[in-house]
């Protein structure tokens, strides 16, 4: 188990590298002077100066790429070209937002979406089942920031349930926090509780046809019971690999979604960098997420072994 | 002595070719709409310049964010234009992009994956590279490319095919590792066939299946991720019809006229919606594997 957690972990050191390198070459290799195309047209020559020395632009490229690295592994990630702060501070400053928003949207898709694959799965071919896909595929298809003025049509200015947008952070007291975090997290579900519920489906129906589950049935067991002590515990796995590598659409549509609600969390900093080509923070931005993406799927990877004993390595 | 000919067997030999059948896309009530509503769309846009009731590009400031009338079916915009017109015209880019999309990322990737898959020594350093590009989110990777070379509908093309050239190029290579070890190819091999003719003949006919299903669902993501980079304004520049153009320009004006962000995001729903079923079509057509797994 330690020996394949070492494996794991430095097969991961490739990978990041590759984004490293990716990273820095997008600015390096798009054709034309990068200062310039950072500075915008109408930049001065002392501006574009500026630029150059911050990103090391002078420097030949290897010894560029080297200094950076260096930089990356001591924890600076570089200061933003336009408000001068160190990036990693913008982002400090910016992520209670996107979490919580993350974190809601995790709990409310799994909460709801693995019930809902499990009914599907058990009662497979009848109306729910066909209501639960086509719900799934309406999820995958109408994009989140549609869902989110809908919602934002309904529940905020039609019915004036819940604020239009806007964030409270949770020291403000959790009622006003949470009323916030309300639509913004539906919006979000839905592709999430799509794709869950899908995979939950599909799984559940390979467990279903069984031997243990028929024994199970056979000794008198409830069917909610089978249901979720025995079949859903089998099919876990597919599940939560889905919900890692769902990770990459949680990302995209919490950018969306901030500008949708007008939240001032790290998908607004990072489509507010690009718009102003703040090129350390889109960096620093792909960067970090690529890290947590395969610390969450490393992490499952692990999980897989705590959750089936089956697994071994 | 003459060579006497074969007789012809006597038992019909099934022909298992790898060609993909189209009926699918006519099999439930449910897909015929999804082909119908796409192919009316895929029409709408080819026939923009006949059928737009107005020039989408005419600015009209003296009437600006006019409700729907007998001039204007769906209203004007904030400066003028006519929104029908610009609906019409913004399915042109969004089919384009995921049609384009599609093509260029399976072309890129079915190139790289036959090669990793037959090639060992390559295949390792190219497996890795894709392996990092795959962990950059797919949205992240697109508008940092945007954003650096300038937004046009080929930026924007490459942006979003870059991505997802790893998932393909991973999908060939899985599909080349099995079917190397097949019989007919290690004939093919004996027989002293040539690497292009293995690649062409015998390895490329397995991937179709395959390919077709990833690149429907792809271009529905394809036409997805266009319409989010214009709504983020890291997209084709403002001007130009898109739907995800004018839902941005629709965000300011969303208290006094919301059908601006509504009309377009109900086409592109459908569109994607309709791409979306028939990739599921495609799937339990083609892939009988997966349609048992699904137990349809």
């Amino acid at each position: 188990m330690l020996g394949y957690l070492v494996r794991r972990v430095l097969a991961a050191i490739p990978v990041m590298g590759v984004v490293a390198l990716v990273v820095f070459l997008l600015l390096r290799l798009t054709p034309g002077d990068p200062a310039a195309i950072l500075a915008g047209d109408n930049a001065t020559t002392a501006q574009l100066e500026r630029i150059r020395t911050s990103l090391g632009l002078n420097e030949p490229l290897y010894i560029q790429f080297f200094t950076w690295i260096d930089k990356l592994l001591h924890g600076d990630l570089g200061v933003s070209l336009i408000s001068n702060v160190p990036v990693l501070t913008m982002i400090g400053q910016r992520i209670e937002p996107t979490v919580s928003i993350a974190l809601s949207t995790i709990v409310l898709s799994v909460v709801v979406a693995v019930p809902l694959g499990v009914i599907a799965a058990w009662k497979q071919g009848t109306w729910i089942d066909r209501f639960v896909m086509g719900l799934s595929v309406l999820g995958f298809s109408v994009p989140v920031f549609v869902i989110g003025y809908v919602l934002i049509q309904v529940f905020a200015l039609d019915l004036r349930w819940l604020p239009v947008q806007g964030f409270k952070s949770i020291g403000s007291g959790f009622g006003p926090f949470l009323e916030r975090l309300v639509l913004p997290t539906l919006a979000l579900s839905f592709i999430y509780v799509a794709l869950i519920a899908r995979m939950t489906r599909a799984s559940m129906l390979d467990v279903l046809g069984e031997d243990y589950v028929r024994t199970a049935r056979a000794k008198g067991i409830g069917e909610i019971a089978v249901l979720f002590r025995h079949a859903l515990r089998n099919a876990a796995v597919p599940v939560i690999t889905v919900i890692g590598t769902g990770f990459a659409l949680l990302i995209s549509g919490v950018v969306v979604t901030e500008s949708v609600f007008n939240i001032p969390g790290i998908g607004r900093l990072t489509v507010d960098a690009v718009l102003a080509r703040d090129y350390p923070v889109i960096q620093a931005m792909i960067l970090l997420t690529s890290l947590v993406y395969v610390t969450i799927n490393l992490l499952i990877d692990v999980a897989y072994t705590l959750l089936d004993p089956r697994i071994r390595y | 002595m003459a060579i006497e000919t074969l007789p012809e067997p006597s038992i019909a030999m099934p022909i298992t070719t790898a060609r993909p059948r189209f009926g699918f896309l006519l099999a439930t009530p449910i897909i015929a709409t999804a082909s119908i509503l796409l192919l009316l769309i895929t029409v709408m846009s080819i026939l923009a310049p006949w059928i737009a009731p107005h020039d989408p590009m005419q600015l009209l400031p003296a009437q600006r964010l006019r409700p729907a009338s007998e001039q204007f079916l769906l209203g004007t915009d904030a400066f003028g234009r006519d929104v029908l017109s610009r609906i019409i015209y913004g399915g042109r880019i969004s089919l384009l992009i995921g049609f384009g999309a599609t093509v260029m990322s399976i072309g890129c990737g079915l190139l790289i994956g036959l090669f990793s898959g037959f090639f060992r020594m390559v295949d390792a350093v190219l497996m890795r590279v894709m392996d990092g590009v795959m962990a950059i989110p797919a949205i992240l990777l697109a508008i940092a490319v945007v954003s650096l070379s300038g937004a046009s509908i080929f930026t924007v093309l490459i942006a979003i095919t870059i991505p997802e050239i790893p998932r393909v190029a991973r999908l060939v290579r899985s599909v080349v590792l099995s079917a190397r070890e097949e019989p007919y190819v290690e004939a093919a091999i004996s027989v002293g066939s040539g690497l292009p003719k293995i690649m062409w003949r015998h390895l490329l006919p397995n991937t179709i299946a395959p390919l077709i299903v990833e690149g429907t669902n792809f271009c529905a993501a394809a036409i997805l991720t266009e319409a989010i980079l214009s709504f983020l304004g890291a997209g084709i520049s403002p001007e130009t019809p898109t739907w995800g153009n004018i839902m941005a320009e629709g965000r300011q004006y969303f208290l006094v006229k919301p059908s601006l962000i509504f009309w377009p995001g109900l086409l592109l729903s459908i569109a994607i919606l309709s791409v979306n079923l028939i990739g599921d079509a495609a799937r339990d057509a083609l892939d009988p594997r997966m349609k048992q797994r699904e137990g349809k």
